[in-house]
């Protein structure tokens, strides 16, 4: 297996678009268990971890710029106020050993249904950043990055540099069911983020479809009912068929983890459970300014 | 997979390892985990192997200070890095202060995973120590050294032992925090 070590962005582009077939490592956290159980032999790796730059992020235009690369870690320590929903959602992948590696880069090169980061990502309404030497850069909505199962819109002579995501004008919240806190592949997650400033609600649903994906007939009806001006008390029926709705946009399997019918009454239960945090926050922030 | 390729054959590269302070140079092969190095080329064999894919962390060490599982760590990506194992902990004949707490506490049945949670419990002290937020820190809330129960049993949920030792694990680290 050949070790590819590009000093920089342009040589990493460079390398991918000779080697399409080259696997892009960062923490390794997803590509070492495949190599380690000989589920991928891959004849060469592309090590991005010398590309100092996607480590960092940056802030244009109001819009973040996160970095592919960026640890578990680092996001949670630097971006919590912003991006409180990732930043909930990154405390719990794996374990700290495994955040102190893995990156968000790395949940959407796998592109598993079960990747924690993608349902806050697609509550926010971010962006995917990719670049090839051939064609140059373009922005992919999380919406259209998904694909199937471990399946994204990335060409094989491309590579995931950021993610572009507002900073939260709302609040944002991320919950999963695992049999433990730590190590554990989602049995379902969910992901909301309430935009006031449009009235807008944005959902994720993890672990539950192919693909991630959103729940729009959810995401309508909440942003409709929700009493935007005076911030009043939900209606317990409202809430409840929110849950409906979320429930309704999955379409699990059954597997391992759990039943497609364990997993639809779990997201309604996650869906209800965020939205009342959710609400209750935005609620407790009229009272304080 | 290109078929006029031979992904079998072994492909090796020259470097010099920085581990508890020494510089080894060594040839790995590319495919070789951390883990793999320190057991099988320098015989450091405090770090376990349990899963071999990072869920029980008994092959956890530090780089650059920092936890990580070395069987999901290339070697071939550390050239510039400094490790820390088990073997590195003790400063001269003077055990870590964790170690000691260990011992004192009973942390410990068959000790297959004791070197990982130590490993584990140095990188956690110092996030700890740093104000890194655990998923049980309350939001907006302070981390510093006050680590209570909930707090060490998260920070420490990446080390399982089969044996059941974490009463006596908890303990012992908290005695240490404190």
């Amino acid at each position: 297996m050949e070790f590819l070590r590009p000093a920089s962005w342009a040589e990493a582009l460079e390398l991918k678009a000779e080697y399409p077939d080259a696997v892009p490592i960062q923490g390794g956290t997803d590509v070492m268990v495949e190599i380690n159980f000989d589920l991928r032999r891959p004849a060469r790796l592309l090590d991005l971890n010398p590309v100092a730059e996607l480590s960092r992020w940056s802030t244009t235009g109001g819009v973040l710029r996160v970095g592919a690369g960026m640890t578990y870690t680092s996001l949670i320590r630097e971006l919590s106020a912003d991006l409180p929903g990732l930043a909930q959602a990154s405390r719990t992948v794996g374990s700290p050993q495994i955040r102190n590696r893995g990156s968000v880069g790395g949940n959407l090169g796998a592109a598993s249904p079960a990747g924690d980061s993608h349902p806050p990502l697609l509550a926010a309404d971010a962006e995917i950043e990719v670049e090839s030497r051939a064609r140059g850069s373009r922005l992919i909505p999380a919406t259209a990055f998904y694909q199937g199962v471990k399946r994204s819109a990335l060409a094989p002579d491309e590579l995931i540099r950021a993610f572009h995501v507002a900073p939260a004008t709302g609040p944002q919240y991320f919950s999963k069911i695992g049999t433990r806190n730590a190590m554990v592949i989602a049995v379902c997650s969910f992901a909301i983020a309430l935009h006031p400033r449009r009235r807008a609600v944005g959902t994720g649903i993890g672990s539950a479809a192919p693909t991630p994906r959103r729940a729009g007939a959810a995401e309508e009806y909440i942003a409709a009912e929700l009493d935007w001006d005076s911030r009043a008390a939900l209606d317990p029926r409202v809430v409840a068929r929110f849950g409906e709705l979320v429930a309704q946009a999955a379409s699990p399997i059954d597997d391992v983890r759990g039943t497609a019918d364990y997993r639809r009454h779990a997201l309604g239960v996650l869906a209800r459970r965020t939205l009342t945090w959710a609400w209750h926050e935005h609620m407790r922030e009229r009272t304080t300014t | 997979m290109n078929d006029d390729e031979d992904l079998s054959a072994p492909v090796t590269m020259e470097m010099r390892l920085s581990v508890n302070g020494i510089g080894y140079p060594i040839t790995v092969d590319t495919r070789e985990t951390l883990l793999d190095t320190l057991r099988e080329r320098l015989d450091l064999t405090g770090a376990k192997k349990g899963c071999d894919h990072g869920q029980c962390g008994a092959c956890t060490v530090l780089v650059d200070g920092r936890r990580v599982t070395s069987c999901l760590t290339l070697t071939v990506a550390l050239d510039d890095r400094e490790i820390t194992t088990v073997e590195g902990l003790a400063d001269g004949s003077v055990p870590h202060p964790l170690q000691t707490a260990f011992v004192r506490h009973d942390a410990l049945q068959c000790g297959y995973c004791t070197p990982g949670q130590l490993c584990s419990a140095v990188g956690m002290l110092a996030e700890a120590r740093a104000g890194w937020p655990s998923i049980v820190t309350a939001d907006g809330g302070s981390v510093d050294a006050r680590l209570d129960e909930a707090e060490i049993r998260e920070r420490m949920s990446g080390n399982l032992c089969r044996c059941g030792a974490y009463v006596n694990i908890v303990a012992a680290i908290a005695e240490v925090a404190r």
